[in-house]
């Protein structure tokens, strides 16, 4: 019988690094998840998230730096000794034992005798009291999701780690199980980090989100900061899709940026300007840019001289595919609410966007 | 016509092979209810003489117990001994790897003649007479790498995300073991000690070598079969076969029952 | 703000390499009764082969002279046998081949509801006593029985003719024993077979006959070079068919071995015969691997 230490408190990783033997998963992490929050780890595959994820349950073991929750020290506790709970990508639900006794097996590890009020009540909150008495294989991949989830749940841990939920799941049970997630870390108040490769999930669910790539962590903060001011090239591209123009400081002063990107004059706030020397890339989202008839009236930062090339109808949205003078390709989402211009292909357009939706990146960066 | 020959002529063959298969079964079941005389080798009527008095043979029923002495024994240790290999191999890297596994693999390669022969000689040098106990050594010797084998298949093919699910759930190693690997090896160990039992019950070969006076049952047909085999040895293998088949059938319908549910 | 129960003993530590000796621990007792009672007697089965018969030449004693001689001796002594055992176990083992074939695609492809209860037909053998069984046979194909009296009945065979005491009587018995050991693995190869694959290959303009050379036969491969080593391999040292089955002209090699150890007392030339054996068997497998392995099916 195990019983988990007592801690509370917020999750810290401090220089933590994981390396095998051809290579390092983990390269000097740190990081602090407050307690009680939606926290998600995006990245693509071999980023090193469920690495980290992992070492956060105790499945693998750092290879230097700390892990702790609140003042306790847990880097080498046993996972059946830290009150974390896993709700693996396969479900990883026992074969052999009833959803019943999966559901109760970390209570009754603990120690706990009646375990029936607590399995009942998590099985009402995934509304899966009625199978109670099946086995695993004879639930749908859906229902085996939520049963892993409420296994979890029902231990009451300081913190829940979900690695890759919802991946087996269809599009439509994707889009409900989310909100239920998200439904049920508000009601029940746990710690949940969340592992996933689907920004649109870690934007939708996550208060904070850390997007890590090649073992590092490139930019954290809430889902709009880094879609909105992504700080470097990877977390612009891998957060949606972004245009990148390139060009040079002339001057800054006060609050605003003046800059000259491929001959045209434009200006942003100072806030947005992540880059340090004067070469920088400037960054504007698909949808910040408005397309104009040439010549009609145009608010905030203008570029003149493109030209259709592309047009994709979305449904929701228009895609044009623009060619600039300097023989750039730009890509415009307008949403089709007659807003703009009937434009064809070869039709020659001007573009124009806010100066608060740009962001600069070091020039240099890839 | 040539259509139906051709698609059914597998069937067909198939349906031959199996007879083939049954036929000395089938012989040796209808024989057990012979009139026999001292050969029991043409027909003479049917009786079920041999069926009330299975032990009138002299030795035959000793035979048999010394068969389930053997087996059960050789069985036990064959099978904890080989679990461990297997585990040792299925979940644990570790070097000599290759040469565990050569040593397992050669007894399977060895013809029996040899195994026995070198067993016999190996006794005969240390000075022990052969008896029960080096039929037993010899049985458990053979018995381990068709343990392991079995055993490793069923441990390789555990999700071992099942294990670290149940340490993040408070489980410790023991309990882990205990609670989650065993109940989920358990199949493959049962079917490891079913194919022991069946392998020591039937082996004559490494048995001859190595039983001194001591007579299993294999022993006892082949001893007999210079003179005439009586109709009880045909009772006593129609039984083992009735109950290895009943045993089959019933873990089939298990399954198929434990499925449903 | 943070609430902790923290003792002495959290205070965190690097872990210890346990698993690898763990893994030793399990092994120990199992690869130790191996040591012992397999690879020991066979060291000691070679010792013995090099011995030659006691300057007392009382029965059983002998001492060791080295005499690798002994090995050439009993090669040339029983090279009739060597070579019967051989050809019996090839003969055996390629009629197996002939009707397990055949019976694992029925089970495989054309069974339908059938397929567990042929499976379970197929093992059934392994559930009686296989010396039984073997006597069925020399029963069956005895001068007292059916087939011998259906034979000369229609005048196939002389009325003094015999079935058993002959060679074909022993392969046959060879080819019934390990049957089994034939066609379960042929049988799970071809199970494994995804049938789109077939169709695929239906779709490509092949008809029954190229689809099963150019698919199914090779990819059933694996399952008939295991089935032909399980026959083969304890087919050439077995005896009991050979006594049962047969006469003395039908000897094999095994029985040799058997004699030298029980009749006549000489138990380097039985040592030496048995590596012998498993030398030659050993040569036989490894070309047939070489050549099962890398050669194309056309």
């Amino acid at each position: 019988m195990s019983e988990p230490k007592k801690v509370q408190g917020d999750l810290v990783l401090s220089h933590v690094r994981k390396s095998f033997a051809d290579f390092t998963a983990v390269d000097d992490l740190s990081l602090t998840i407050p307690k009680g929050s939606f926290f998600a780890l995006l990245g693509p595959s071999g980023c090193g998230k469920t690495t980290t994820l992992r070492m956060i349950a105790g499945l693998e073991e750092p290879t230097s730096g700390k892990i702790s929750i609140g003042d306790t020290d847990i880097t080498y506790t046993k996972p059946y000794h830290r009150p974390v709970n896993t709700v693996f990508q396969s479900y990883a639900l026992f074969p052999h034992l009833t959803i019943f006794e999966n559901v109760a097996f970390g209570l009754r590890r603990r120690g706990i005798k009646d375990v029936d009020e607590a399995v009942e009540k998590v099985l009402g909150l995934v509304e899966l009291s009625h199978l109670k008495n099946r086995k695993p294989g004879q639930l749908s991949g859906g229902q085996q999701q939520r049963i892993a989830l409420a296994r979890a749940v029902v231990n009451r841990p300081a913190l829940l780690l979900l690695d890759e939920p919802l991946g087996a799941l269809d599009l439509k049970l994707r889009r409900q199980m989310q909100i239920e997630l998200k439904w049920i870390q508000t009601k029940v108040g746990i710690t949940f980090v969340h592992v996933t490769h689907d920004q649109e999930e870690a934007m939708t669910m996550a208060d904070t989100v850390a997007v890590m790539n090649n073992g590092k962590i490139e930019q954290l903060g809430s889902p709009a900061d880094l879609y909105e001011n992504p700080k470097t090239v990877f977390v612009a591209n891998f957060l949606g899709q972004s245009n990148f123009i390139d060009g040079v400081v002339e001057s800054s002063d006060g609050s605003n940026v003046v800059a000259n990107i491929q001959g045209t004059r434009i200006t942003f706030p100072k806030s947005r300007n992540n880059a340090s020397g004067s070469a920088i890339k400037v960054g504007i989202r698909p949808e910040k840019f408005r397309l104009h008839d040439p010549g009609d009236s145009t608010h905030g930062n203008v570029l003149i001289g493109g030209k259709i090339t592309d047009i994709s109808f979305t449904g929701v949205s228009t895609q044009y595919l623009v060619e600039m003078p300097w023989k750039q390709e730009l890509v415009v989402f307008e949403q089709n609410d007659g807003g703009a211009p009937d434009l064809v292909k070869g039709d020659p357009v001007t573009l124009s966007w806010e100066p608060q939706f740009t962001f600069a990146l070091d020039g240099a960066s890839k | 016509m040539i259509r139906w020959l051709s698609k059914n002529l597998i069937r067909i063959y198939a349906g031959l092979a199996i007879f083939y298969i049954l036929l000395p079964i089938f012989y040796t079941i209808a024989f057990s209810f012979n009139d026999a005389d001292k050969r029991n080798i043409v027909w003479r009527g049917f009786t079920m003489d041999a069926w009330l008095n299975p032990c009138e043979p002299i030795g035959i029923c000793e035979a048999l117990g010394n068969s389930f002495k053997v087996g059960l024994t050789a069985t036990f240790f064959a099978t904890i001994l080989g679990t461990m290999i297997a585990f040792a191999l299925g979940r644990y890297n570790f070097k000599g790897r290759s040469t565990t596994n050569l040593l397992i693999f050669l007894p399977m390669a060895t013809p029996e003649v040899v195994l026995g022969a070198s067993l016999l000689s190996m006794f005969i040098n240390i000075g022990a007479g052969a008896g029960l106990m080096t039929v037993i050594i010899a049985h458990i010797m053979f018995c381990i790498s068709f343990v392991v084998v079995t055993v490793k298949a069923r441990v390789a093919s555990l999700d071992p995300k099942l294990e670290e699910a149940a340490r993040d759930l408070y489980a410790n190693e023991w309990e882990t073991f205990r609670r989650v690997t065993l109940p989920l090896v358990a199949p493959g160990i049962a079917a490891a000690a079913l194919l022991s039992f069946s392998l020591s019950f039937d082996d004559f070969i490494i048995t001859n070598f190595n039983s001194g006076t001591v007579n299993t049952f294999p022993e006892y047909v082949w001893t007999a079969s210079l003179r005439g085999v009586p109709p009880q040895a045909n009772v006593i293998g129609t039984v083992m076969f009735i109950v290895a088949l009943a045993a089959v059938f019933a873990g089939q319908v298990l399954g198929k029952r434990k499925a449903r549910k | 703000m943070a609430i902790a129960h923290v003792g002495a003993s959290d205070a965190p530590k690097a872990p210890e390499k346990k698993s690898k000796k763990f893994a030793y621990l399990l092994l120990a007792p199992g690869l130790l009764w191996l040591l012992i009672f397999f690879a020991f007697p066979l060291i000691n089965l070679a010792e013995t082969s090099t011995k030659t018969p006691a300057p007392s030449f009382e029965t059983g004693e002998f001492v060791q002279t080295f005499r690798f001689m002994n090995f050439l001796d009993a090669f040339v002594d029983n090279q009739e046998q060597f070579y019967r055992s051989f050809i019996y176990a090839l003969l055996a083992t390629l009629l197996a081949l002939a009707i397990a074939y055949p019976l694992a695609y029925a089970m495989a492809f054309r069974a339908g509801a059938w397929k567990n209860f042929l499976l379970i037909m197929v093992i059934a053998p392994f559930f009686t006593s296989f010396l039984l069984r073997t006597l069925a046979w020399k029963q069956i194909l005895g001068a007292e029985g059916p087939v011998v009296s259906t034979l000369q009945f229609i005048g196939l065979m002389a009325p003094d003719g015999t079935i058993t005491a002959t060679a074909f009587s022993v392969i046959m018995g060879l080819t019934y024993n390990f049957l089994p050991f034939m066609t379960l693995p042929i049988y799970a190869s071809l199970d494994r077979i995804d049938y789109r694959l077939l169709e695929a290959s239906g779709d490509l303009y092949s008809n029954g006959a190229t689809t099963f050379r150019k698919v199914t036969l090779p990819l059933s491969m694996p399952g008939v070079v295991a089935g032909t080593l399980l026959t083969f391999i304890p087919a050439s040292g077995d005896y009991i068919n050979a006594q049962l089955l047969g006469n003395p002209d039908n000897y094999m090699i095994g029985n040799v071995i058997n004699s030298r150890f029980f009749r006549v007392v000489d138990y380097p030339t039985a040592a030496s015969l048995s590596f012998l054996l498993m030398a030659s068997i050993l040569v036989v497998v490894l070309i047939y691997i070489r050549r099962a392995g890398t050669d194309e099916l056309v």
